[in-house]
């Protein structure tokens, strides 16, 4: 086994028996980017002076065992760490060094971990194929003419590549699970406030979530044990204490678990192979002993609706902030205040970002807001009591991650086909839930499939549990297989 | 036809904080621009607002003070503009449910006392300050973030002269409170104002007319009594009002348009998903509201009750509350004849030489114990009228115990009768002429003798006890 194939817990056990070092950790993933990222394009950055200076002070640490120590994580590129770009995938950012870690990265940092890779995303998180970053593309690493999915297409496409240890993503309606799904890694997406968006460049603040992306569940159990925890420099992260997700994966059984299969979920369009490979997951949930139900959300199908008026609205105040004043994009065909802002804007957002700021600026506006914003926030009350009624009766609920496996690049244009692609993921990111993409299977062609658990807010212990047995009942991590590319 | 104005206040306070509304940046002016900021408050990608505790208190002290109903469940929301002035291209504020609600502020008009109803009062952060220069302009973001809080008072004000009295009681009480310096040179107090006229015994509002910047309570009356007047000529020459935000001219002394209704932003408000409500235990309320200063209305008559000043003095003394709580610590206690003696002292002696330094009472060295102890001798007769007015300025602007100085130079009264008797009886011998003119019927010649005395004791012989004694004894000649 390569050395960038490894995963957090190898990694840290093989650094720790002093099997390899920090540095040739470090160095092997640096190769395998050189080797394999012109193909696939999961960076965008990458500090290697910075990650191999690092590796070597991780080294004289000589402290293996201590949290991430020495372990190199790809960074989405709209999370701070100070000194390096973070663009958002947009050339309005082009350029742009931050000057502040994250509070994230400040724990990853005290954790020991090099943040040194950035990696490719949609535009400001806005899409579900990485086809709208700024600058170029990312390609599935299991079919190079597919997308990796998205907005955390690079992230991704990073860890189902080896083109990391892991990663950190972010995720508003499903950009962790979906592409988590498209290239057979774990996405984890938090509960909201269980993280601290502190630095993270806002899409949706009512929705945003930095969450792991990794090559098992016990490395997302690792890696969300540094990120989780209340941050006084985000009001919404509430008081709530973090268990030792690690230890809550010990003895990790399915045995007597209550599973419940939304039947909203379960829907007409829904691709025959991703059925196939959910079929046979709740066959193996239930082979396993979990005691599988069907169960009900039936406010589902109003989500969408909710979630392209909520998410375009906060999106619309929260990237008003570029323009061209203070930092990134400034047109040189501006001529007084006005006009810096309408031509740094024009050249600096793509279309999908321009399209959601403008559907965000129409539902706030006088006179529609109430029919638009009003209505959609009293609605996803409704949504969230859908699934706090749901978890009084059941531990976990099990659906498919997305409609369909991964897509060719360019295959989908339409944006509202585009947007179905989160039909499954939005309900939870709008009740605040914890919900993860775990691989499952793959398709015929041999694209890999993932499946969703969600679990209650502020139970990423359960949901971590489950998982864990999850991946045994279906043939062990990565499906037992070796890693593909 | 006859019109009354109705006119209401929007005005701006800056809250005394330690820090920025929503960062940690200290409060602080003259620094070089763009000095005092940090990725909150310059609205960098990722940044978050917390909301500053410490102003939340400020706000809900001022709500208590002026009898608002506290809000135990505020939200913050975000108003949508672009301008350079706001880093985050929108700025933070409370529009639908803020701190405080109703309450009022009573006033002195010729007719009475009124009341000037609040509607609301909420929380908000500041802009940061915008400068021209020949060909460019800049953007200094220290002030950006500054936490204000908006008093927003029901259209009750009917003149010009109303409006300053509202303000000037508004700022009593804030300074007081300790919620702000409202300062209003250093931009701390601002106020836009709203005003409208109507036909005397119509209920409706007129058209309103806002005008901004105004930044002295003589401008605001000028801009109100400019605008009133624009508006009835306006009506005079049937052309209604235009409902529009006018710029008040300080040079010119005239207000302009800026903006009419058609071109009104559309602020796009939606609640701030990024700071949780403000919420508030009726405990938590209880305990700022037993902290609360008295008011100074309040104070003002128990001041006339406990020591027995006059109204007058109990006003000017309560108007800043340091001169307030100085002349209470000195004249704890004392029995009232002498506390109004000491309120004398202050009200001439004490805030001439107050006006004199340029300092205020917390400046100087004079101490309240100081002050008391300068008239409590002088009651009992240990140090005469002269040395006290000797003294006094001495201690204001050096500080030390009276007591000890008069001790130590032997400024004490001569007040042994023999002693005094003495001196008088050599005054007479040494001066025959005016003992002659005394006789011959000038009794104002005792005067001349009563300032011999006093020059024979260098000063200390208490003028009070020498005149009978004089009196006396040239009668008995």
């Amino acid at each position: 086994m390569e050395l960038y194939e490894l995963g957090i817990a190898e990694a840290k056990e093989g650094l720790a028996k002093g099997e390899f070092s920090s540095a040739d950790l470090v160095k092997a993933v640096i190769d395998r980017v050189h080797a394999r990222d012109g193909e696939i394009g999961a960076y965008l950055t990458f500090d290697e002076e910075g990650a191999l200076a690092a590796a070597v002070e991780a080294d004289k640490a000589l402290n293996g065992l201590k949290g991430l120590l020495g372990i190199p994580i790809a960074i989405k590129d709209l999370i701070n760490v100070k000194g390096q770009p973070c663009t958002c995938a947009s050339k309005i950012l082009k350029g742009y060094v931050s000057p502040y870690d994250a509070t994230v990265i400040r724990n990853l940092k005290s954790a020991g971990a090099i943040c040194a890779g950035r990696v490719n995303m949609d535009e400001f998180a806005m899409g579900s194929s990485t086809e709208n970053s700024g600058f170029h593309p990312t390609r599935n690493p299991y079919d190079t003419a597919r997308v990796p999915g998205g907005s955390s297409g690079g992230s991704a496409a990073a860890v189902g590549g080896d083109l990391c240890i892991a990663a950190l993503g972010t995720d508003t309606g499903g950009s962790i699970r979906q592409p988590a799904s498209f290239c057979g890694c774990v996405g984890l997406k938090p509960s909201y406030g269980r993280v601290s968006r502190y630095g993270v460049t806002a899409f949706a603040s009512s929705l945003d979530q930095v969450g792991p992306m990794t090559k098992s569940v016990e490395d997302a159990a690792l890696l969300l044990q540094a990120l989780a925890g209340q941050d006084e420099m985000d009001g919404t992260t509430p008081p709530e204490p973090v268990p030792d997700y690690s230890a809550a994966l010990a003895g990790a059984s399915l045995k007597g678990v209550k599973i419940g299969l939304p039947r909203e979920y379960f829907i007409d369009g829904l691709d025959p192979e991703v059925k196939a490979v959910t079929d046979k997951a709740i066959a193996a949930c239930a082979a396993a002993g979990a005691e599988v139900v069907e169960v009900s959300l039936p406010h589902t199908e109003y989500a969408m609706a909710v979630y392209y008026i909520v998410a375009p609205a906060e999106a619309s105040a929260n990237l008003a902030r570029f323009d061209g004043v203070r930092y990134g994009h400034r047109s040189e065909r501006s001529e007084d205040v006005f006009t810096l802002y309408t031509r740094s804007r024009a050249e600096g957002f793509g279309a999908e970002v321009k399209r959601r700021i403008i559907m965000g600026t129409y539902v706030l506006s006088s006179g529609y807001q109430e029919a638009y914003y009003g209505r959609a926030l009293k609605v996803r009350t409704l949504i969230r009591r859908d699934f706090e009624d749901v978890f009084t009766k059941v531990d976990a609920l099990l659906t498919p991650v997305a409609p369909t496996p991964a897509f060719k690049l360019g295959e989908v244009l339409d944006p509202l086909t585009m947007y179905l692609n989160d039909l499954f993921t939005i309900p939870s990111s709008l009740a605040g839930n914890c919900a993860m993409s775990v691989p499952a299977g793959f398709t015929a062609g041999g694209l890999p499939v993932g499946v969703q658990f969600i679990c209650d807010a502020f139970r990423e212990d359960r949901l971590l549990s489950i998982g864990r047995a999850f991946e045994d009942a279906i043939g062990g991590p990565r499906l037992g297989m070796p890693r593909k590319g | 036809m006859e019109f009354e104005n109705t006119i209401g206040l929007e005005t701006h306070v800056q809250l005394k904080t330690r820090t920025k509304m929503f960062c940690g940046c200290l409060l602080k002016t003259g620094c070089e621009p763009n000095t005092n900021v940090c990725p909150v408050c310059l609205g960098y990608p990722g940044a978050l607002p917390v909301a500053n505790k410490e102003a939340v208190r400020l706000t809900v002290m001022s709500g208590l003070m002026l009898g608002c109903e506290i809000n135990r469940h505020a939200t913050f929301d975000r108003k949508n503009y672009f301008y350079p002035d706001m880093a985050k291209d929108y700025q933070i504020s409370e529009n639908g449910s803020p701190l405080c609600l109703g309450g009022g502020v009573t006033i002195e008009t010729p007719s009475g006392p009124k009341t000037i109803r609040i509607n609301h009062i909420h929380l908000e952060e500041d802009a940061a300050k915008i400068n021209h220069y020949a060909a460019s302009s800049g953007v200094d973001f220290n002030r950006g973030g500054t936490p204000l809080m908006e008093i927003v008072s029901e259209p009750d004000i009917a003149s010009a002269d109303e409006a300053i009295a509202y303000l000037t009681a508004l700022k009593e009480m804030l300074v007081y409170a300790g919620v702000s310096d409202c300062n209003l040179e250093e931009g701390n107090m601002r106020s836009d104002v709203n005003i409208s006229i109507r036909p005397v015994g119509e209920t409706r509002l007129g058209t309103k007319v806002e005008i901004k910047n105004m930044n002295s309570f003589r401008g605001i009356h000028a801009a109100l009594e400019y605008e009133a007047r624009r508006q009835r000529e306006c009506m005079a020459h049937s052309m209604p009002t235009v409902q529009e935000t006018r710029r008040w001219d300080g040079e010119a002394l005239e207000t302009a348009s800026m903006r009419t209704k058609e071109n009104a932003h559309d602020y796009r408000y939606f609640p701030e998903p990024d700071l949780v409500p403000v919420a508030l235990s009726d405990e938590q309320i209880e305990e700022w509201r037993r902290l609360l200063p008295e008011k100074p209305e309040d104070r003002r008559a128990r001041m006339v009750e406990e020591y027995g000043i006059a109204e007058y003095d109990a006003g000017v003394l309560s108007q800043a509350k340091a001169n307030a709580d100085f002349f209470e610590a000195a004249a704890k206690g004392l029995d009232r004849k002498v506390a109004k003696q000491l309120c004398n002292l202050y009200m001439s002696d004490v805030m001439a030489l107050l006006n004199e330094s340029g300092k205020t009472i917390g400046e100087c060295a004079l101490t309240p114990d100081a002050l008391r102890s300068l008239v409590v001798m002088a009651a009992k007769g240990t140090i005469n009228g002269p040395t006290l007015k000797e003294l006094l300025p001495e201690v204001f602007e050096k500080g030390g115990d009276p007591e000890a100085i008069v001790k130590e130079r032997g400024l004490g009264a001569v007040s042994d009768t023999a002693q005094l008797e003495a001196f008088v009886d050599q005054a007479i011998a040494a001066n025959p002429g005016p003992v002659a003119d005394f006789k011959a019927g000038k009794k104002a010649a005792a005067g001349f003798f009563v300032g011999q005395v006093m020059k024979l004791s260098k000063g200390k012989a208490d003028p009070k006890i020498v005149g009978p004694l004089v009196a006396k004894k040239l009668a008995a000649l």
